[in-house]
């Protein structure tokens, strides 16, 4: 509980907190693991992993009719050189929404997610209730993130898995024409590979 | 369930979050064990939380990590429970007799 008055002593870390502190020193003391190594792992994924790897890729796709050939196909080697390769993202599957097909993405058994190109899932991709719900009723989902897809639209959920993780390719909003990859990038959000939002609409 | 957009927002709430997280990322870099199991055994953790109460991505979640995690090193014997327990010990009394604004140390064991 936090409060003003002067502490005697340090503020006691939370159970867990020292129950992760007393691993750390094992782990460390036994060799196991490296502090150091720690610090790096946190700063990558705190700092320089996220969503706009993802987007970089289907501003591309958007452009490219090669690359986004090559994407739904077989994209694993590109991704490599793109540097875009890693923990949790080593068979990645791309899948497209159209005018018939919503695409989304969850992990019911845990929180699979494509590290690499998305960073490390936000808080409601772990959730029991998007978990098990978007499954079940996703368009009720969709409508909670305010999603509403025209009536005939089919929605399709991936359940991801440790082997295969997907992401949603949103379709290219009107509007953009002759727009740069980079302003494209701007456009595709963290949700919307995820699959619980669109692409936003470029402003007039 | 809330709705995040796409607002910034930190990776990790808790920095012992990212300490686990980044515990486990380096174990299994290692190689003492593989993704695949890690994550049956954290999913069939989270089903068990899951039947009392809902849980949230959060703090729910990491616990249910963290106990994977303890119950994976102990069993493999990579980490004994007994010692883990110990150390949490002194991690506290560490804590308790460290003055406010004082970097907190573990005493030299033995």
């Amino acid at each position: 509980m936090p409060h003003d008055h002067d502490h005697p002593h340090s503020h006691l870390p939370s159970d867990p907190a020292l129950r992760v502190k007393a691993l750390e020193t094992l782990l460390t003391d036994k060799g196991l693991v490296d502090p150091t190594a720690l610090d790096e792992i946190i700063d990558l994924y705190q700092n320089k992993i996220g969503p706009q790897n993802g987007a970089r890729v289907v501003a591309k796709m958007w452009s490219d009719p090669a690359f986004h050939k090559m994407m739904l196909n077989d994209p694993m080697s590109t991704l490599q050189d793109m540097g875009l390769y890693g923990r949790q993202g080593e068979h990645i599957v791309f899948v497209e929404n159209s005018n018939d097909v919503h695409n989304m993405v969850v992990c019911t058994l845990c929180s699979c997610y494509p590290w690499p190109l998305l960073g490390i899932p936000p808080g409601w991709y772990k959730s029991d209730a998007y978990r098990a719900r978007s499954v079940r009723e996703p368009r009720a989902v969709l409508a909670e993130f305010g999603v509403a897809l025209p009536e005939g639209k089919k929605v399709r959920v991936w359940d991801s898995t440790a082997e295969v993780r997907y992401l949603v390719v949103p379709q290219r909003p009107a509007g953009t024409e002759g727009f740069s990859q980079e302003a494209l990038a701007a456009l595709v959000t963290r949700d919307s590979m995820i699959g619980t939002a669109l692409a936003q609409e470029p402003r007039a | 369930m809330t709705r995040c957009g796409d607002k910034p927002e930190p990776a990790f709430s808790e920095p012992w979050h990212a300490q686990v997280f980044a515990i486990t990322v380096a174990l299994n870099e290692a190689g003492h064990f593989a993704w695949s199991d890690w994550a049956e055994r954290f999913g069939a953790t989270l089903k068990t939380h899951g039947l009392s109460k809902e849980l949230d991505g959060g703090e729910d979640y990491f616990n249910a990590w963290l106990e994977t995690l303890e119950g994976f090193l102990a069993e493999t014997g990579l980490a004994e429970a007994g010692a883990m327990r110990q150390l949490k010990t002194a991690w506290t009394e560490a804590y308790l007799s460290t003055p406010h604004g004082m970097p907190v140390r573990l005493a030299e064991v033995g």
